[in-house]
């Protein structure tokens, strides 16, 4: 039987954690699994509408520069990096401030993220590429929209985790949803980078 | 005393996994600055672009899921590996052959 599961493992640090957590982290890789069959089957009709769905629409290289792109991926891979921080705040410091902290830090490059991809929706919007525009948007949309919102979940998620952290402390409870929040945040980050590379740097490439 | 079912050789440490995270970190950022330059300095023409930008993107996978996912091919951790690589096939299969069939339609219909 495996003794190990993704993300950090508590290990000797809380081995009765640890032994809880095998189960559970692993269904919940099995849910991430299944989420990334979704995003899949999301980035095929891209791929498909970004050639033949355009309908006399704008092109992918029409809607897209490369500066907003960048600093959003900047913002989500430090701010998997400031999870990792955390992650290892809850295995060795057993240290609620400092995990905290980096929660916190993790949330604000979340919550950059989200904001500057709202806010290019909305100048989208403004230049009238909006959804109902074509094939080709409604799936850029669908995508793109999809991940912003998992991405959106996830902060929701970390501020409840946050709140459990004043309310419970470090429990075992807490410790085994941070550290599904973790392998979430990484995966999210997973998606993004197929999401910059597919859509925007294809998108301009073309 | 190693804990019942971890080996003894995975020597987890706050410096060794605080390296791991670090490493993950840094390849990731040279991995994507350098998909981000290869657009915007027009590196390569437009399907060696492509591909090579195709190849990071899967370079980069790796280093997430083997440096924050903490995925390896360490025999203890198949049981993910599998459920992994079984995803993958199944997306290779969804979204290859969507891409596959609709291209081939686009063709047959022009």
């Amino acid at each position: 039987m495996s003794s190990r599961h993704p993300g950090i493992n508590l290990g000797d640090t809380d081995p009765a954690t640890h032994q809880v957590a095998e189960s559970v982290v692993f269904g919940f890789w099995i849910f991430l699994m299944s989420d990334l069959v979704l995003f899949a089957l999301l980035f095929a009709t891209y791929a498909a509408t970004s050639q033949h769905g355009l309908a006399g629409g704008p092109t992918p290289s029409d809607i897209f520069d490369l500066k907003s792109p960048f600093i959003e991926t900047m913002l989500l891979l430090v701010s998997s990096f400031t999870f990792g921080m955390a992650s290892l705040a809850l295995k060795y410091r057993q240290d609620r401030g400092r995990l905290l902290l980096w929660l916190l830090v993790t949330f604000a490059l979340g919550a950059g993220f989200v904001a500057m991809e709202i806010n290019d929706f909305v100048r989208m919007a403004g230049d009238g590429q909006t959804p109902q525009q074509s094939a080709y948007l409604s799936s850029f949309f669908a995508l793109v929209g999809t991940h912003g919102l998992h991405v959106s979940a996830g902060l929701i998620w970390l501020v409840i985790m946050v709140i459990q952290l004043f309310v419970f402390g470090l429990t075992q409870q807490v410790k085994m949803r941070l550290m599904r929040l973790a392998i979430f945040w990484h995966m999210l980050d997973v998606v993004w980078v197929c999401i910059f590379t597919f859509v925007y740097l294809f998108g301009v490439s073309q | 005393m190693s804990h019942q079912g971890l080996p003894i050789s995975e020597d987890e440490t706050l410096k060794g996994e605080f390296r791991d995270y670090c490493i993950g970190g840094v390849l990731a950022l040279l991995l994507t600055m350098l998909a981000f330059a290869l657009v915007a300095w027009n590196i390569f023409e437009s399907w060696n672009r492509l591909i090579s930008l195709s190849l990071l993107a899967i370079i980069q996978v790796i280093v997430h899921f083997r440096y924050f996912l903490h995925i390896d091919l360490r025999k203890s951790h198949r049981d993910e590996l599998q459920l992994i690589l079984f995803t993958g096939l199944i997306l290779f299969l969804m979204a290859g052959g969507t891409v596959w069939i609709l291209w081939n339609l686009h063709f047959r219909m022009l």
